[in-house]
């Protein structure tokens, strides 16, 4: 059964391509078929974070439209076996999703891929909703701040009455909350809120924590996601926030992050 | 005299944190309650409606608009013949 996964947040600028492209890079790692699909039509940069953007011909709004077939559009990923690219139109605007159109391609698309990864544009408007109609879960990607908490919040209720589970009355998506950008030392000081207080406000099981990191910054300037790469801190953390969603509790590796974030900080 | 500062911004910075989570709390739950309150009226006009006379869900449409300084409430129902 293949599954269907949002990556969305609300507020902008938090992590949702970095996410989308580091997560299901880590699915593919672990030999699941996984494909991911840019929604943010206009605003096309997944391609460039994933490194795929001069392989670019046909894009997901010719796939709706009939003006190509599937397998013209799809990217596959040049380091990773079992990965795969649906780019967004760079020429159009959102409106061009359409329900009908979106719902033919997915259903295309669980024939032949585990998880299905819909990377969601920032906002409210129908590109946000489009990306997560269909959604079997959902990654809530939030910053330890008071604008991003929030609009993950309002996000949380779009997901609870805009989306096809809420409507047909199927059970709810799950929802995971994942902290990025956080840091523990500022966390210590005061001056950023914690896990547990975005935890308590938000109140949807946490999936994982991704440390703020200058390697995120080096990973989409060379177009390799984060998690290619099992050196780097945020890299590791991707990798148990995969692996604890496939249902395993990494308790050693979290372990090791720890002593790396105490020991070994090569910032 | 700076060791003093440094207890000071120590203490000031972390209010901030606390602060930031107070305002959220408070935000966030007036935030639900308003998401939750329209879908909430509409079921409990409907339940009213019903006593009398025998509708659909979808026979009742509401909606919600901002003008200017107040919000206008319009209700749509379709009674049967």
């Amino acid at each position: 059964m293949s599954k269907i996964i949002v990556i969305t947040s609300g507020k902008g600028g938090v992590g949702k391509t970095t996410t989308s492209a580091a997560f299901a890079t880590g699915l593919a790692l672990r030999d699941y078929k996984t494909i991911v699909i840019d929604f943010d039509v206009g605003l096309r940069n997944l391609d460039l974070v994933m490194g795929c953007e001069r392989r670019v011909v046909y894009d997901f709004i010719n796939v709706i439209n009939g003006e190509a077939n599937i397998n013209q559009a799809l990217i596959k990923d040049k380091r990773v076996e079992n990965l795969f690219i649906l780019p967004a139109s760079q020429t159009r605007n959102k409106d061009a999703l359409t329900l009908k159109g979106i719902a033919r391609v997915l259903e295309e698309l669980k024939k032949n891929f585990d998880y299905i990864i819909c990377d969601s544009p920032a906002g409210i408007e129908h590109g946000a909703i489009m990306a997560m109609y269909f959604a079997d879960e959902a990654l809530i990607v939030t910053n330890p701040e008071v604008s991003s908490v929030r609009d993950s919040d309002r996000i949380i209720g779009m997901l609870s009455s805009k989306t096809r589970r809420a409507m047909q009355k199927m059970p709810p998506i799950k929802e995971h909350l994942l902290i990025t950008r956080y840091e523990q030392k500022r966390v210590n000081k005061g001056e950023m809120l914690s896990i547990k207080d975005v935890e308590e406000i938000l109140a949807i099981p946490l999936l994982g924590v991704i440390p703020e990191s200058l390697e995120i910054l080096k990973a989409s300037n060379s177009g390799v996601p984060i998690t290619y790469n099992k050196e780097t801190d945020a890299g590791q953390a991707y990798l148990d926030v995969v692996a604890r969603f496939l249902g395993e509790e990494p308790p050693k590796r979290k372990k090791k992050g720890f002593f790396r974030r105490w020991f070994g900080r090569k910032l | 005299m700076r060791f003093i500062e440094h207890i000071f911004s120590l203490f000031s910075s972390q209010k901030s944190a606390k602060l930031a989570k107070e305002r959220l709390q408070i935000i966030v739950t007036h935030d639900r309650r308003k998401r939750r309150y329209l879908p909430l009226l509409q079921q409990e006009l409907l339940d009213v409606v019903r006593k009398y006379a025998s509708i659909d869900d979808d026979d009742i449409k509401i909606h919600l608009e901002k003008q200017g300084n107040y919000e206008v409430l319009e209700m749509n129902i379709a009674l049967p013949k």
